[in-house]
């Protein structure tokens, strides 16, 4: 692979670079708030790596003018549709976690996974 | 008229009655409601049925737009056959439900379990019935969230928190399926399963389409509990509301296993993922260590709830083994067990619902001598359990009996000896409930306790007697199982 070819694919790179941040704080964080916007950060990837296919090169955006030319080239419009369903998705997900938390957080008092669990254990 | 219409509706009735529910705001009002929904449900799911049999697999139109460009509803012989147990198996644990609920659960909160329930039941079926990959995805977050929602009901405070591991989980899951179906659609240009099938270059094709199903792979398998990835269902089991677990045991895990069979068999090609991709040998393996560690460790556990999930790992393996296996007569094995496993383990966590209803307790020490007190409730544990073990006359053993046949025409002979194996440790565990049941000394809470009450005995009894009666009359099990597989397979029956 050419050093061309790895900066021209620089939008998959940032995907991944977001998507691994976000997968590793929710593997290594044990606040649970942080788990959630690890969760986020791993969806928001999700989201470029959708929108970055939907671009072709060139395209505009996918609207017909009375007034365009015939041989004009429109963006895919459909991975955007898609994402706006994974971004309900995704708000109905935090909305709940953090609904979750705050219970948790009422019966426990902390909102720290170690935590709860010796006090789970103590119990 | 109104039958070509039934795919749509089977979808639109429980969404729509949804939030119904909880603009009626009433107990009793929302329950009728939800109880009717559910039934109608089965009932289009029987009609779907019958219609599939007499005249082939449907295919809905949503809106008229044509396939591939709009989203397509298929009703065929493998689908119609999970929706029926899944939609059968949400009405009859409605049936049971208001009682039970009465010990989890505020009554002035009933409503909005009513409303989150048929949400539930929508988005397993749709993921059944869609032919669209991202409206799988849609439905799967549709009733996952309910899910976890229906999970953080429990009572004591763990149960918050079961959920919320379970929701971290399963939104990794579910947001590989998505990355998995991103990069399908990148490859191919269409989210029509049957369209991506023709599409896709499977052999010699980019390494795309290796990732995109490697992707599909760990989200599903996160979704189905597969052995190492399952760490959040025993807590979700154990934790939730013994309706909720009724339930979710019964369907939930199902549905994702159908899910993995549409992507193998439909999606992509056998020949893809056994013989380019090793997944059949990974399979069964990850499928007979799952059943053997989780086994093992439901011997040890206390905590009858606990005990279940453990068991219900160990069974997705047998689900997994028959699919692995590629042939018609592994996969028949592993789709009527999906049937059969929706019953017992329904059936059996229904009968753990009475005792906690009772009993308060659903640690094994405070059931000892319950089966003097509730002879009823505990005699249908031992038909349960007689089921999950496997023995003649149940309808365990029809799967088992299927799968084991299977094994041998294989020669997977170290296959076929690790299920004996496994059905062993299995009556190990159900035998220790049973013993503690009739053979010891009554707790306090058990020589204090009654009967179950009614609402939940004959439900319960219902399950448990089509555990009796599919394992001696096939006609509706291993048949339609077959029929499905050979359609998959593209055999001729």
């Amino acid at each position: 692979m050419s050093t061309e070819q790895v900066l021209g694919l620089y939008n998959y790179w940032i995907v991944i670079f977001l998507m691994m941040t976000g997968f590793y704080i929710v593997i290594a964080r044990k606040n649970m708030i942080k788990t959630i916007i690890g969760l986020n950060i791993f969806q928001t990837s999700v989201f470029l790596l959708y929108i970055t296919m939907g671009k072709v090169r060139d395209g505009e955006a996918p609207i017909i003018r009375p007034d365009a030319e015939p041989d004009v080239i429109y963006s895919n419009p459909l991975p955007s549709v898609l994402m706006l369903t994974a971004i309900v998705v995704g708000i109905a997900t935090t909305a709940l976690a953090l609904a979750l938390i705050v219970r948790i957080r009422e019966d426990y008092g902390t909102v720290e996974e170690d935590k709860i669990l010796i006090l789970d254990r103590e119990s | 008229m109104i039958a070509e219409q039934l795919p749509i509706l089977l979808i639109v009735i429980p969404l729509i009655a949804a939030p119904l529910c909880v603009l009626l705001g009433h107990r009793r009002a929302a329950y009728a409601l939800a109880l009717a929904v559910c039934w109608v449900t089965f009932g289009i799911s029987v009609a779907l049925l019958v219609q599939v049999q007499q005249s082939g697999p449907i295919s809905y139109e949503l809106g008229g737009w044509a396939v591939p460009y709009g989203i397509e509803y298929v009703v065929d012989y493998l689908s119609s056959f999970v929706m029926l147990f899944v939609s059968g198996m949400g009405a009859i644990v409605m049936t049971y439900a208001p009682t039970s609920l009465n010990r989890a659960l505020l009554r002035s909160k009933h409503y909005l379990f009513h409303a989150t329930y048929l949400l539930c039941l929508t988005g397993l079926l749709g993921m059944c019935i869609t032919g669209d990959l991202f409206n799988v995805f849609v439905f799967l977050e549709i009733s996952s969230l309910s899910t976890y929602a229906l999970v953080s009901l429990g009572v004591t405070r763990r149960a918050p928190l079961a959920a919320f591991q379970y929701l971290v989980m399963g939104t990794i899951g579910a947001t590989f399926i998505l990355i998995g179906i991103g990069l399908l659609y990148q490859m191919t240009g269409t989210l029509n399963m049957a369209d991506i099938a023709h599409r896709v270059q499977t052999v010699g094709g980019p390494r795309t389409v290796l990732v995109a199903f490697a992707f599909l792979t760990v989200g599903l398998f996160i979704k189905m509990a597969v052995f190492p990835l399952h760490s959040w269902l025993p807590n979700t089991y154990t934790y939730a509301p013994s309706v909720v677990t009724c339930f979710v045991a019964a369907t939930a895990a199902k549905v994702s296993v159908y899910a993995f069979i549409r992507l193998i068999y439909t999606v992509f090609t056998p020949d893809f993922a056994f013989e380019t991709l090793p997944l059949d040998t990974e399979l069964t393996g990850l499928a007979l260590i799952g059943i053997i560690t989780a086994s093992l460790t439901a011997i040890y556990q206390d905590n009858v709830k606990r005990l279940l999930a453990y068991s219900s790992i160990a069974q997705i393996g047998y689900m997994l083994l028959g699919i692995s296996m590629a042939n018609v007569a592994g996969l028949t094995a592993g789709i009527v067990h999906m049937f059969n496993h929706a019953l017992i383990k329904g059936g059996l966590f229904m009968v753990v619902g009475c005792f906690a209803y009772r009993m308060g307790s659903v640690k094994l020490d405070d059931w000892r001598g319950a089966g003097k007190t509730m002879p009823y409730t505990s005699f249908a544990w031992v038909v349960g359990g007689l089921g999950l073990i496997g023995v003649p006359l149940t309808a365990g053993f029809v799967s088992k009996w299927l799968l084991l046949t299977a094994a041998v025409e294989n020669n997977q002979w170290l296959v076929a000896g690790l299920m004996l194996v496994s059905s062993l440790l299995a009556l190990v565990y159900v035998w220790r409930v049973v013993e503690t049941l009739y053979f010891a000394d009554p707790s306090e809470q058990a020589a204090a306790a009654r009967e179950a009450p009614r609402g939940m005995l004959w439900p319960t009894y219902v399950v448990i007697g089509a555990v009796v009666v599919f394992g001696v009359w096939t006609e509706y099990s291993a048949v339609l199982a077959f029929q499905a597989a050979s359609d998959l397979l593209e055999v001729t029956p």
